[in-house]
């Protein structure tokens, strides 16, 4: 293994029967580095995020996971309440549908506030606190606090996910098309969010998305899937501006301006 | 009262008794967690005691004294019935005072009388599953238990502080077991859980419909959930009982007319009238 990489995948393969979804795949990301994986539909890209977040195991091939201490963990080899531990504190999910993450019925300050009561914060005013300051940055007003989800808009809920997820300060987090299903304009100040708090807090991320202007936008490196295989990864300026594989050059030429 | 015959020694068959045993057994090594057990149909509906109702038959020895308490009373329906039941068909004396008792089977009380060392409570118990109003798979509720992944609890409190400014539960109040398990204390009044609390007694909790087990050993910390700065008190009415005085029991309101008039009593009556008679 290379020095300090946060999390190491090496030769990670799945089949769902005969379609293969994951190929031979490798890949490396360093503390407070984004990596984007992007990819057409079905190319495996949410399959992969899965895989190195523990909630699908692999035909073959292994990952780890860096915690603080320096030791390395086995994603697939942990016990299960060891690999829930590092869900509800060292990392994060951040999913394209917030209303599967977050609790509708439970108000913004109480979903903000899970994560902390289940990392064993046991003081009311603390958490709320927390919630308040949380939802202030992620720019939703401090009196929302104790509304509920389901009066929240798209790009709002999906804002609110993102207060739930990092409240833990979460050393990785796992975006599944973060930006999907929201139009344009709530598009662009989400990934402005994203990237300031992503940067501010020096979190390492895994960012799937197909849609290359948000790979150009939050990350520092890209991967290309194509049919679970990775066909080309590197530098996003040099992935973008230099797409060296056939499949590369088709992606990105059929972006305009990405 | 006549025996009745035909009847095995306390009504259930021993093979039952023993499985009920091993079954309680289990729940007394790892207090607060569930134990399954093959719940037998009993003449009574569920709802009305299945469970503690089996737990009692498990533990009854010919020379106990039973004691059943129905929200606190002695002299209703399913107190009088339940009685009534094992002292036919398993012979055994039974009482209406705490301090008598060996075995006292309750459904939804606690007695006012503290508890020895060599008496047994038995709980009536509708939803073993204390997060069961939050989530509904028994899967996932497993797991969390496992997990001791008990977060969700925390917000279900945050959220009655949120909203009401305090924990609006007022019966079935969660308790944490030893520090380890959540738990059910069956719908008891949140008055009640300090007593549960390093309790003299052994506590066994039985729900027959859910077909679960579990108990709480003699002196086994109980911790009714709360936030620091919002710590759990346990309410009462305020007022004195109308019959004997008591300022420290917990209080039934009853309604004595239409016009509004209304009196609050101790709802242990075996407490009751023992400070009326001054014993």
């Amino acid at each position: 293994m290379e020095h300090d990489t946060l999390l190491s995948a090496r030769g990670l393969t799945l089949h769902f029967g005969a379609t293969p979804a994951l190929v031979d795949v490798d890949a490396d990301l360093w503390p407070g580095e984004v990596l984007a994986v992007v990819g057409e539909s079905g190319s495996g890209k949410s399959t992969l995020l899965n895989v190195l977040s523990g909630r699908l195991a692999p035909d073959a091939g292994v990952a780890w996971y860096r915690d603080p201490a320096g030791a390395l963990h086995d994603i697939h080899a942990m016990p299960a309440p060891a690999l829930r531990t590092l869900h509800r504190s060292d990392w994060g999910f951040v999913h394209q549908n917030p209303r599967e993450n977050l609790r509708m019925a439970v108000t913004a300050g109480g979903n903000v506030g899970e994560r902390l009561m289940a990392r064993g914060s046991r003081h009311y005013g603390d958490i709320r606190a927390a919630a308040i300051s949380w939802l202030e940055q992620v720019e939703i007003d401090a009196d929302r606090v104790d509304d509920l989800p389901r009066t929240f808009s798209g790009g709002m809920l999906q804002r609110l996910q993102i207060a739930r997820t990092l409240v833990t300060h979460p050393r990785l987090v796992f975006m599944d098309e973060p930006t999907g299903g929201l139009d344009v304009s709530v598009q662009a100040r989400l990934l402005d969010l994203i990237r300031g708090l992503v940067r501010r807090l020096g979190i390492a991320a895994v960012l799937v998305t197909h849609d290359l202007a948000v790979a150009r936008l939050l990350a520092h490196r890209i991967m290309v899937m194509q049919r679970g295989r990775v066909v080309e990864s590197g530098l996003t300026d040099r992935v973008l501006d230099d797409p060296r594989h056939a499949y590369t050059q088709l992606l990105v030429s059929s972006v305009l301006g990405a | 009262m006549n025996v009745a015959s035909g009847y095995n020694f306390a009504y259930l068959d021993e093979q039952t008794k023993r499985m009920i045993r091993r079954a309680i057994l289990k729940a007394v090594a790892i207090p607060g967690h569930q134990v399954p057990f093959g719940s037998r149909e009993m003449p009574l509906p569920y709802g009305w005691g299945t469970g503690g109702i089996q737990v009692t038959a498990a533990v009854l020895g010919r020379d106990d004294v039973l004691k059943v308490i129905d929200q606190g009373a002695d002299d209703t329906t399913n107190a009088v019935s339940i009685r009534r039941f094992f002292a036919r068909t398993a012979g055994v004396a039974t009482t209406t005072h705490t301090a008598e008792a060996t075995v006292i089977q309750t459904r939804h009380r606690i007695p006012e009388t503290a508890l020895r060392q060599d008496q047994i409570i038995v709980y009536q118990v509708p939803q073993p599953e204390p997060l069961s109003r939050l989530e509904p798979s028994r899967e996932e509720t497993r797991r969390m238990h496992a997990l001791a992944d008990y977060g969700l609890m925390h917000v279900k409190l945050y959220e009655d502080i949120t909203r009401f400014g305090h924990v609006s539960i007022s019966y079935d109040y969660p308790v944490m077991v030893d520090g380890r398990y959540l738990m059910a204390p069956s719908p008891i009044p949140a008055f009640d859980n300090p007593k549960m609390d390093r309790m003299a007694a052994l506590q066994l909790f039985g729900a027959g419909r859910e077909k679960r087990i579990y108990a709480v050993p003699p002196y086994t910390s109980v911790r009714s959930l709360d936030f620091d700065d919002h710590e759990f008190r346990a309410s009462r009415a305020p007022h004195a009982c109308l019959l004997c005085g008591a300022t420290d029991s917990y209080l039934d309101e009853v309604v004595i007319d239409d016009q509004g008039g209304r009196m609050f009593v101790c709802s242990d009556t075996d407490h009751c009238e023992g400070r009326r008679d001054g014993t």
